[in-house]
């Protein structure tokens, strides 16, 4: 184990701003949500309906947990918390952990380091150190912030140190996963998988006998009853899993070869498929993870919302907040509250649509694009290939969501005409989504540096959509956004002009970025 | 095509804001010739090429790329050439050969047997990720492209930095053919000795301008070999032998450097002394550089 201390100075080093945002993005997480619901239920009468409407909702259990003590502020903030700040702890360890193991020892940057004398485990024990701080620091800062909250003391080191065992079974899990296969990639893939194989575990456990919530680290953290009767022992069974995890992957470790792994990689296609072919097909090659996994993630959120079905009023309760957020003149806070998850379902995939379109940015920096435009590719037809990428991705993400949106109510409600109402109005922000990736297409072609800034007009939108009225942000600066050009369908009725208007908006900035890129020097 | 030369510069101007990377440069490339192109780190070598690619587009000067403008026509004039880069990036998620499929389909086909040839004499493994191949096997993705498409001219920017001495002598073999074929071969390097295996003619580029050009044995007055050998008894005669410098003498060890077209006279004086061990070292590209072009030289015995 010599030069365990060195490594890990070295990744606490390295690591500094990622653990810092991980961490208080985790502290957030539970913060942001007890400072939510004590300002959503004003009254005892609104906890108690809420309550009342969460028990007897099968898909709110499924999503966050058993119900259990919902008509008070603990509760509640444990419920909405549990299941989710163990997956950030979760995906917290799993970054933390890959990056010091398989991400090194696949690029082979740490040969050098390794054939110094240091000892054989050293860098996965500074590894899994690094993992296990972060997760202390977590579970720490969260207890300390809602005790200072005005939480039960007890109770809130419950939900802090529960989910710092929990993220120390899956800095376990994950180093587990990194032992098993030689690809960076398939290990993510099966340590995320870990995490979600424990959420669904619980999820089904919660909603049936229960029995199946025992088999997952998450059923574990929340069989802590954190401010619903609190009882430690079921952290024991936590560290009992991370002890056994980690030593099953030293174990491993052991037995394998540096820069192999317990199974070997799988070797892909000697030649290329037919599709192939072109600055299209290429495109979709490299983009089609992300728009999948954004399609999927989005259909998840829609599918969230819709899930509340028409509980919408005694969920939000009657304070002032709650009202002015969703309460739309003329219609009932339910339709309001659509209109506004509709308008956040596209706000979301506008960062998806953002990101495709940096992505020839980024075959730019990696130095992949001369290769390709030292062939008979015309630029315009290989920047063209990722721009119809990115529109046809943001429609399919856009129908993802709104489709999710409208299955979690149908669902829910069983009402088909009130769950259409709610599917298509998202297809009417192809235009604003489309404007914010032209705007990174401008930035691109004509600004290559810059690229990043394409992100702020995301911003911008996001905090105008959330916080424009509460604010009374002026309406010349909430219409800079070009979200806020559309009605609120469907608490509002639809309007082809001006959907049509940010659609060719899009055009023209795509086709100045096309220009402009086609002049400039390419690196 | 109404120019004779594939690749034709003169002037050739490039600036990255205020610092003229390419400062008038010349350069002529036949058909049928490989043509090194030499220079130290950051003399614009690499520059030069993606100019030549369309990559950048020029201050000033005048670029003819198979007598075409290599900025307006660049998809066109691509179908005749490839390219292989100093750095080769592969996608991580695309395998060795489906980048070699995609290559040569984007540059308009590539030849099949060709292809399995040098899939096989490279000892490639196709079906690996591009994040798990090393360096060298990155450029050999690269060179296997490259070389199996039907194209006038290569362009190979340090093609072989990555390769190992049995890779870099396939890699010359198929050059070679290449250039049998009657086609034209742009090579860059910092490597004097690399260009000399392959290279017909050689351009000295530094600081943006070919300082120097024409073909190996016209460029033999400006190297020098460093010979070192033992003897089996002193010879005399050395220190006057015309174009021996920084000669040194320890009993029968004797140390020098030669102009290379002086080399017969010098090694001539050796065997008379009977040589019992001898190792000869071509001049490095720096050395040329110190010597000719340098601001401080070191005080040159002739
Ligand atoms: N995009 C760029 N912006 C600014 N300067 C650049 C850029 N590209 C190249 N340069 C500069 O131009 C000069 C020539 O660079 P170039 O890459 O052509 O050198 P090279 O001869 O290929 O060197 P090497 O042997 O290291 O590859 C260098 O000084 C380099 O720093
Ligand atoms: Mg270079």
């Amino acid at each position: 184990m010599t030069g365990t201390a060195t490594f890990l100075l070295t990744f606490l080093r390295r690591d500094r701003w990622m653990l810092l945002w991980w961490v208080l993005g985790g502290t957030t997480l539970y913060v942001a949500t007890v400072y939510s619901v004590d300002g959503l239920y004003t009254t005892q009468a609104d906890y108690d309906a809420a309550a009342a409407s969460a028990s007897s909702n099968a898909a709110f259990i499924a999503m966050a947990g058993p119900a259990r003590a919902l008509d008070t502020l603990g509760g509640q903030t444990a419920w909405q918390t549990t299941a989710f700040g163990a997956i950030v702890a979760g995906l917290m360890s799993m970054f933390l952990v890959g990056r010091h193991t398989r991400v090194e020892e696949e690029s082979g940057r740490d040969e050098l380091l390794r054939a110094s004398a240091v000892g054989r485990y050293a860098p996965m024990t500074a590894a899994a150190l690094v993992a296990a701080l972060a997760n202390l620091v977590l579970g720490l800062l969260v207890s300390v912030s809602l005790t200072a909250y005005g939480l039960a003391g007890a109770d809130s080191l419950g939900l802090g140190l529960g989910v710092t065992a929990c993220g120390w079974v899956f800095t376990g899990t994950a180093l587990v996963a990194m032992q098993v296969t030689a690809s960076t990639r398939s290990a993510y893939g099966i340590a995320g998988g870990v995490i979600a194989v424990a959420y669904v575990l619980r999820a089904i456990g919660d909603v049936g006998n229960g029995v199946l919530s025992w088999i997952s680290p998450i059923g574990w953290y929340q069989a802590m009853h954190q401010f619903s009767g609190l009882r430690w022992w079921p952290a024991l069974l936590m560290l009992a899993g991370a002890a056994s995890a980690v030593a099953s992957a030293y174990a491993l470790f052991g037995r394998r070869d540096y820069g192999s792994g317990m199974v070997a990689a799988r070797p892909g296609r000697p030649r290329a498929p037919y599709g192939l072919r072109s600055g299209g097909g290429l495109a979709w090659r490299l983009q089609r993870g992300a728009v999948i996994g954004w399609t999927a993630g989005l259909f998840f959120f829609g599918l969230a919302y819709g899930a509340i079905g028409d509980d919408v009023e005694s969920l939000l309760g009657e304070s002032d907040v709650s009202q002015e957020m969703f309460a739309q003149a003329g219609t009932d806070l339910a339709t309001g509250f659509y209109g506004t998850a509709v308008l956040m379902l596209a706000v979301v995939a506008a960062g998806g649509a953002i990101s495709s379109a940096l992505r020839p940015r980024g075959e730019e920096e990696n130095g992949h694009l001369e290769v390709v435009l030292a062939t008979a590719l015309p630029r315009r037809r290989w920047l063209l290939g990722h721009v119809v990428v990115t529109v046809a991705g943001t429609v399919l993400v856009l129908v993802g969501s709104g489709v999710g949106l409208g299955a979690g109510y149908l669902m829910v409600t069983g009402d088909g005409d009130a769950a259409w109402d709610i599917t298509w109005p998202v297809l009417q922000y192809v235009g604003p989504v489309l404007v914010l990736s032209g705007v990174a297409r401008v930035l691109y072609g004509a600004l290559p540096r810059w690229s990043v800034l394409a992100w702020v007009p995301l911003v911008f939108a996001a905090v105008v959509m959330l916080f424009g009225e509460l604010f009374g942000l002026p309406q010349w600066l909430q219409d800079v956004s070009p979200f806020e050009h559309l009605p609120m369908v469907p608490a509002e009725s639809f309007d082809w002009a001006p959907a049509l208007a940010l659609v060719g908006v899009a055009l023209v900035l795509s086709v100045v970025g096309q220009v402009a890129f086609a002049r400039r020097d390419v690196h | 095509m109404t120019d004779a030369n594939v690749i034709d510069v003169s002037g050739l101007v490039k600036r990255f804001g205020s610092f003229r990377a390419l400062d008038g440069l010349d350069l002529q490339v036949g058909a049928g010739e490989v043509h090194g192109f030499l220079g130290p780190n950051g003399a614009g070598k690499s520059t030069t090429i993606r100019v030549l690619l369309g990559l950048l587009r020029k201050d000033g000067g005048d670029v003819r790329l198979f007598g075409g403008d290599p900025w307006r026509q660049a998809a066109d004039l691509h179908r005749r050439l490839a390219y292989v880069p100093g750095d080769v990036n592969l996608w991580p998620n695309l395998t060795g050969g489906e980048v070699i499929d995609l290559l040569g389909r984007l540059r308009g086909g590539l030849d099949e047997t060709r292809r399995a040839d040098l899939v096989d004499a490279f000892e490639l493994d196709p079906r690996k990720k591009g994040r798990a191949y090393s360096k060298g096997n990155r450029q050999k993705v690269a060179l296997v492209a490259a070389l199996a498409s039907d194209v006038d001219l290569l362009v190979l920017d340090e093609p072989t930095s990555g390769l190992d001495p049995l890779m870099e002598s396939v890699f010359q073999r198929y050059v070679d053919a290449f250039r049998d074929r009657g086609h034209a071969v742009l090579l860059s390097s910092h490597i004097l000795a690399e260009v000399e295996e392959l290279g017909d003619r050689v351009s000295i580029i530094r600081a943006g301008k070919v300082v120097e050009s024409g073909t190996l044995a016209e460029l033999r007055h400006l190297t020098r070999t460093s010979v070192s050998a033992e003897l089996t008894r002193p010879v005399d005669g050395l220190d006057a032998a015309p174009g021996v410098h920084d000669l040194v003498v320890e009993g029968t060890r004797v140390r020098f450097q030669v102009d290379t077209a002086r080399l017969d006279g010098a090694l001539q004086l050796l065997v008379a002394g009977g040589v019992r061990t001898l190792t000869s070292q071509p001049p490095t590209l720096e050395e040329l550089f110190l010597r000719h072009y340098g601001d401080e030289i070191e005080p040159d015995a002739s």
